[in-house]
């Protein structure tokens, strides 16, 4: 059977396509300036992919890379599980409970527009140690999301599970442990999805600010591996710092996602 | 037939009038003063706040020594000359939340221009889909500050890069719900709309496009949250006004109670934003409106 | 009594067979079908569920493709060898199980939705026909409002007025009552033979619901389990004007026997193979 006409490969076939013609384009527009003389506006000031791709070959040598890279996701996993560890727990007690629901409710939905990295300067006077401070910001990130998140699916429990429940003479924790909790799942899950999406954005950010900003050396992490090489005139670094916190980000959501689906499976997938 | 099932075949009295919607909702708002629900907020609000004022200005507590108290920071707030040189009464605090909030509009909007028609057509057509989507998704992963040296070394200036940043956030937000609420619609309303008769592009006007409505503006509410977060990251590391800016060198001039009034500012604001559109999908849907109020 | 019979609306379903997948995984749908339908009659189908018929209503539609076999339409092939598959058109509309008004659009808009977007007429014209039709439907008064502010019964009412002023050879019906609690459901075929009094297109129309059949129907055919082919076909010489008195004739009671039987068998196989409800 011909290969390129075959329904199922097209997909794949396309995906190939369009990301060599943009690789193609930008490596062109990056070096617009050397070959053609004149720059072409935003592309024309990035390093070109063939660049990027020769510092990346030379990093993966380098322990430093890797070292930022664990740093970093020592802090997401340290934030994230912080917010779970807290916001579940929170998120099933303010579903459950009306009266705790209707006085703290109304307070988280007033601190939660309020972006992570606000918090930053707050975070640095409260706490005594830098990484404490990154660890707090990160929760902040991921707490509001995954509270929101168990309320918002504990309170869509269809009310017949509980009367099928009670029905059968289930009381109390038993109704908890065995109707609310694995109903809930499904939501924790999407919020932990969308929560590590946050705390990922939230750790580079604060490694960028705490880094770049003031006292410098130390921190390490993804974040200050970018803004470092941007200082240093490093530019294909920062592409290679970009796309590495992408995929470790992706991989990061990939496996929890799994997790997710190993935990409930009871749900069918499309 | 006989005549009674004629006459109870005739169509259904029409639907609520104004003043009938307006008694309606006065009477909601009376249940809830009446309710508990208002008082016990209320009561959150206190606990928290007290819990902040005992903490630092009372008991003094070690670990919250240097953290500005809520007295002093509300006094600074409403003072007429106040010591670190922001309140309500000083010019600066508008200028600066008019900056931040225009740079949100701006990103706010061209993310939208370009997101939704880029989203509906990822939903619409399989063949673009199939082409732009994997572009598309390698570059979303990527956590929008990490573009910040990127944004510096592309754009000239101070705030271009800002507002980019702001922008990319919002635009991945929106194009990718959009796309989500094409494919979310109910094949039967595109296969009655083309035994109708209607052309593809009528079909996309006529159905697509309202059927992916409510989709669209869930993300364009996740969209101007994702914005106010760019913006004061954004702001943080290279701006020269607006509230990102006043939180960093409040903080970096030593001037505490300020940091805590540009963060309830921010989340005022980020409120009063997200409401705003959600109040813009509201009208615009005003299908849906009925659907669910009549339906309760 | 049946009105003079229109010249068009005549439908040939000739040897049809719908495989999904291919080789080893292939799925027949439906098998070696054959159904003649004169112009301006109702055809009712019926049969298990899951046995393909939706299935070979998506094909007359042009919502699916057909594997082998021809559809024609006032002589015209819809869909057959070469092209296999027909394209949706107003002069076959469908009416869907779950109802599909548009939410966002009120009723007077999705009444006059197929005019408009055919550009046939002018604007003020398609309005005046669309009032028109819904009061002679009895459902004058709901112009403006959005259908769903209106009951399930009445939004089904619109879906047919909106099919019909289309001029349809051909109206399709998917089940259409299927959501409706059996009340409401035997006022609405007083309700839809009272329109095809007024218009009598050609209808092909599926359900499980014998008594719904039977009462509406010139002819009744009893499909197989999956793969679906006609078991039986039942001529259903109960004269028109129909009312709700038939019900319970000796002559509908008689006919509703014989096709009890005839689709029980086919019901329990179907149960034995443990086909999901679709």
């Amino acid at each position: 059977m011909n290969l390129l006409a075959d329904p199922r490969t097209r997909a794949t076939r396309r995906a190939l396509v369009s990301l060599v013609a943009f690789a193609l384009l930008w490596e062109l527009g990056a070096r617009s300036k050397a070959w053609f003389g004149v720059a072409v506006p935003w592309v024309g000031h990035v390093p070109p992919p063939s660049a990027v791709l020769a510092a990346w070959v030379r990093l993966l040598g380098d322990p430093g890379y890797w070292q930022s890279w664990v740093a970093s996701l020592l802090r997401v996993l340290a934030g994230f599980t912080a917010a779970m560890a807290v916001g579940i727990p929170l998120g099933l007690l303010l579903a459950m409970n009306r009266v705790c629901r209707m006085i703290f409710f109304p307070v988280l939905e007033l601190l939660r527009p309020i972006p992570p990295l606000a918090w930053v300067p707050a975070a640095i006077l409260f706490w005594p140690t830098q990484e404490l401070s990154i660890a707090f910001v990160t929760f902040v990130g991921a707490f509001f999301t995954i509270v929101l998140n168990v309320v918002g699916g504990a309170g869509a429990i269809d009310v017949r599970y509980f009367q099928a429940a009670r029905a059968m003479g289930a009381t109390g924790w038993n109704v908890f442990r065995r109707v609310v909790l694995p109903a809930t799942v499904p939501a924790i899950v999407v919020g932990a999805a969308v929560g590590m999406g946050i705390t990922w954005e939230v750790v580079v950010a604060a490694e960028m600010i705490s880094g770049g900003g003031s006292s410098g050396a130390t921190g390490g992490g993804m974040g200050f591996f970018i803004w470092n090489s941007y200082i240093g005139g490093a530019y294909e670094q920062i592409v290679v710092g970009m796309i590495s916190i992408g995929i470790a980000g992706y991989a990061c959501s990939e496996a929890l996602r799994r997790l997710g689906a190993r935990v409930t499976p009871w749900l069918v997938r499309a | 037939m006989s005549a009674v099932i004629e006459r109870s075949l005739a169509a259904e009295p029409p639907a609520a009038g104004q003043r009938e919607r307006v008694a309606r909702a006065a009477h909601a708002l009376a249940a809830w003063i009446a309710s508990p629900r208002p008082w016990l907020a209320l009561l959150g609000f206190v606990l928290v706040a007290g819990f902040w004022h005992l903490a630092v200005e009372v008991w003094k507590l070690p670990r919250f020594a240097g953290m500005p108290g809520l007295v002093a920071t509300w006094r600074e707030f409403t003072s007429r000359d106040p010591v670190y040189g922001l309140s309500l009464y000083t010019p600066e605090y508008y200028v600066h939340i008019l900056a931040s909030v225009r740079r949100v509009a701006e990103a706010f909007a061209l993310a939208t221009l370009l997101g939704v028609p880029l989203g509906l057509m990822l939903g619409w057509s399989r063949g673009f889909r199939e082409y732009v989507f994997p572009v598309f998704e390698m570059l979303r992963p990527i956590p929008i500050l990490a573009w910040v040296p990127l944004a510096i070394l592309m754009f000239s200036g101070t705030e271009s890069p800002v507002i980019f940043l702001t922008f990319l956030a919002s635009f991945f937000a929106t194009a990718l719900n959009t796309m989500l609420g094409v494919e979310s619609i109910d094949e039967s309303y595109v296969r009655a709309s083309r035994c109708l008769g209607a052309r593809p592009w009528q079909v996309f006007v006529h159905v697509v496009v309202p059927g992916a409505l409510p989709s669209i503006f869930t993300g364009l509410q996740i969209s101007v949250g994702v914005a106010w977060f760019s913006l004061v990251a954004g702001e943080m590391v290279s701006g020269e006004a607006g509230l990102g800016y006043v939180i960093n060198t409040s903080y970096t001039n030593v001037r505490y109670p300020t940091i805590v009034i540009g963060m309830v500012t921010l989340g005022a604001v980020g409120y009063a934003t997200s409401a705003l559109v959600r109040l813009a999908g509201r009208w615009l849907m005003r299908w849906r409106a009925r659907e669910h109020g009549d339906a309760r | 009594m049946r009105a003079e019979a229109p010249r068009r609306g005549r439908l040939s379903i000739e040897d049809v067979v719908k495989t999904y997948g291919r080789g080893e995984a292939a799925v027949a749908a439906v098998d070696h079908c054959s159904i003649e339908i004169p112009a301006g009659e109702i055809c009712m189908v019926v049969g298990p569920s899951g046995c393909g018929k939706t299935t070979l209503l998506n094909a007359i539609a042009g919502f699916h493709d057909i594997t082998s076999g021809r559809i024609v339409l006032d002589g015209e092939t819809l869909c057959g060898p070469g092209r296999p598959q027909a394209r949706p058109g107003a002069d076959r509309v469908v009416v869907f199980q779950n109802g599909a008004l548009f939410p966002w659009k009120t009723v007077l808009d999705n009444v006059c939705f197929g005019p408009r977007m055919q550009g046939r007429a002018g604007a003020r014209e398609i309005e005046q026909r669309a009032r028109a039709l819904m009061a002679e439907a009895g459902l004058a008064g709901c112009e403006r409002s959005y259908p769903a502010e209106l009951s399930s019964g009445t939004r089904r009412r619109v879906e047919i007025v909106r099919a019909l002023m289309n001029d349809p050879s051909v109206l399709l019906f998917d089940e259409p009552y299927r959501a409706l609690d059996s009340l409401t459901r035997s006022v609405m075929h007083e309700s839809l033979l009272q329109t095809w009094y007024r218009d009598p297109v050609t209808i092909f129309f599926i359900t499980h619901d014998l008594e719904e059949a039977i009462f509406l129907g010139h002819r009744l055919v009893v499909m197989t389990a999956r793969p679906c082919r006609p078991k039986a076909v039942i001529e259903i010489d109960i004269p028109h004007p129909r009312d709700y008195g038939v019900l319970t004739s000796p002559r509908f009671r008689a006919l509703m026997a014989e096709a009890s039987a005839l689709v029980r068998e086919e019901a329990e196989q179907a149960f034995a193979a443990g086909d999901a409800e679709r």
